[in-house]
């Protein structure tokens, strides 16, 4: 019997060892917002179509994506932290950096609103009202493109998060949404992921479209320099058609058909000048 | 109660439906969690034999290891495999990193103790005066393991359950080395941490269902197997 399951074994082995990996595979590491916004999803296919190379897609947070970057363990970055992407870019680990498009965050909250931050037009005021009440806050805490924005708020409203108001769920924004719908807190989020839970999250846009609130996506490829394997040409063909024409007009309507609106608007050939 | 409901649903029209990502996620958990029980059983059984026969100095220990091994957190063994095949790491020419051969690769170090373990056991349960019969009844050494083994089979099948069990349920290492690539390193667990964070529960609670389904579907089959003699 156990020789039987063996010689079973043996053959089931043979046949799924998968095929070697060839270099015509680019490893994208890029943040969880693109992969949950199902922009990847649609993205991904139309370039492997186009180009014949194989895309393997490692979402992880903006902090993590680049670090990876960082030590060639990827062939191109898709991350939205501008001040981080452009201290890699200068200490040489990435280059030649594109904005690709951008979307928003919103500040949400109970609606009872116990900051009365509904209306303010300036997000820092907002989270300076929150902690001065100590109004329960939910922060990400996992070093996401999210939370490094959230960090820059704080610092300039001046305030150093503490107190048992302040929680940090170290999860994704859709984790981090339900644990502020739950304990009727306040969050930071960006509008597609916010989009995407309607039917579980019931907090309301309390402050938006303030300018420090724009979250703007960039492409970069790996410095070859960086590890022994970096795929560059994979790197660039996959960077190059972020912000190729037919790629932007894809991105312009992505999310018409499920949420009503666009999720991200594009903004391939600007710089960050354009967005002071 | 209502969610569960909806997503007891929403397994039943996936699986009618014959939605076919849903059907090569759940065929790649199978085919991942299969390959990397039967090679722990490959590796697993004739170690745990040798370690159950032996007598040598530091034996105790080695057994200690064994039965942390039986243990080992599913994340913990994800960094480390992840570690070494990175680009940079020792295996990294290999370019497995985010493929299935990853997935079996750290399923296999999650499931190898376990069958070790349970295999030690199982041949040490077998009383010292039978191995001695057999020996005087003029049984070769290799006749003498084989008969043991065979002796052992129902603990053995354990081994196999629980095996399987831990590495089809996991999803920590999967998740690390694997990177959940949809269409390529996707499976059951993975998608099911992937929903939920879309915040898609009933698609979520549907694939917990295939997999508790699954799960169950060969447990029953080895327990046949396993009880099929005794009966």
């Amino acid at each position: 019997m156990l020789l039987r399951l063996l010689l079973v074994a043996l053959c089931f082995v043979g046949l799924t060892a998968p095929a070697r990996a060839q270099s015509t595979n680019v490893i994208l590491s890029t943040t969880t917002s693109t992969q949950d916004s199902g922009l990847l999803d649609v993205l991904v296919p139309m370039f492997e179509k186009k180009t014949g190379l194989s895309v393997k897609t490692v979402s992880v947070g903006t902090g993590q994506a680049l670090a990876l970057a960082a030590r060639g363990e990827a062939d191109v970055a898709l991350v939205h932290a501008p001040s981080l992407e452009r201290k890699y870019v200068e200490d040489g680990k990435m280059q030649h950096r594109r904005l690709v498009m951008y979307n928003d965050f919103i500040i949400i909250g109970p609606e009872d609103d116990p900051a009365r931050i509904k209306g303010m037009p300036r997000a820092v005021d907002a989270l300076k009202r929150i902690a001065e009440t100590q109004s329960r806050f939910v922060s990400r805490g996992d070093k996401s493109g999210t939370h490094l924005l959230e960090l820059g708020l704080w610092k300039q409203a001046g305030i150093e998060p503490k107190g048992a108001w302040y929680i940090e769920s170290g999860q994704g924004m859709g984790q981090t949404l339900g644990i502020a719908n739950d304990r009727r807190a306040y969050t930071i989020t960006d509008r597609g992921t916010w989009l995407a839970f309607q039917k579980r999250v019931s907090l309301p846009i309390l402050v938006e479209k303030d300018k420090p609130l724009l979250n703007i996506y960039s492409v970069m490829e790996v410095n070859p320099a960086n590890g022994p394997r970096v795929n560059v040409a994979g790197g660039k063909a996959f960077a190059d058609f972020m912000v190729a024409p037919e790629t932007q007009a894809v991105i312009k309507v992505f999310g018409v058909d499920k949420f009503g609106q666009a999720l991200f608007v594009p903004i391939a050939g600007k710089t960050d000048a354009d967005f002071p | 109660m209502e969610l569960i409901g909806q997503g007891l649903l929403e397994a039943v029209r996936l699986l009618l439906a014959g939605d076919r990502e849903v059907w090569s996620v759940t065929w790649l958990s199978l085919r991942i969690s299969a390959t990397a029980t039967l090679l722990a059983l490959a590796c697993g059984i004739p170690l745990g034999t040798a370690l159950a026969l032996s007598r040598f100095t530091g034996r105790g220990f080695l057994i200690s290891l064994v039965n942390t091994g039986m243990g080992l957190p599913p994340v913990v063994v994800g960094l480390f495999v992840t570690i070494v095949l990175w680009r940079s790491g020792v295996l990294g020419f290999l370019e497995l990193l985010y493929t299935p051969t990853a997935m079996v690769l750290a399923q296999l170090v999650i499931a190898a103790p376990i069958v070790i373990g349970l295999t030690l056991a199982a041949i040490q349960q077998i009383p010292d005066k039978f191995r001695l019969q057999l020996l005087a009844l003029g049984a070769s050494r290799p006749q003498m393991v084989w008969t043991l083994l065979k002796e052992a089979r129902l603990p053995m099948l354990a081994a196999v359950m629980a095996g399987f069990g831990a590495v089809i349920s996991e999803v920590g290492a999967s998740l690390m080395v694997g990177g959940n690539i949809k269409g390529s390193t996707r499976v059951l667990t993975t998608a099911t941490v992937l929903e939920t964070s879309k915040g898609n529960f009933d698609v979520a609670i549907a694939l917990s269902l295939i997999l508790l389904v699954l799960m169950f579907l060969v447990n029953w089959a080895l327990t046949w197997i396993q009880q099929r003699r005794v009966a």
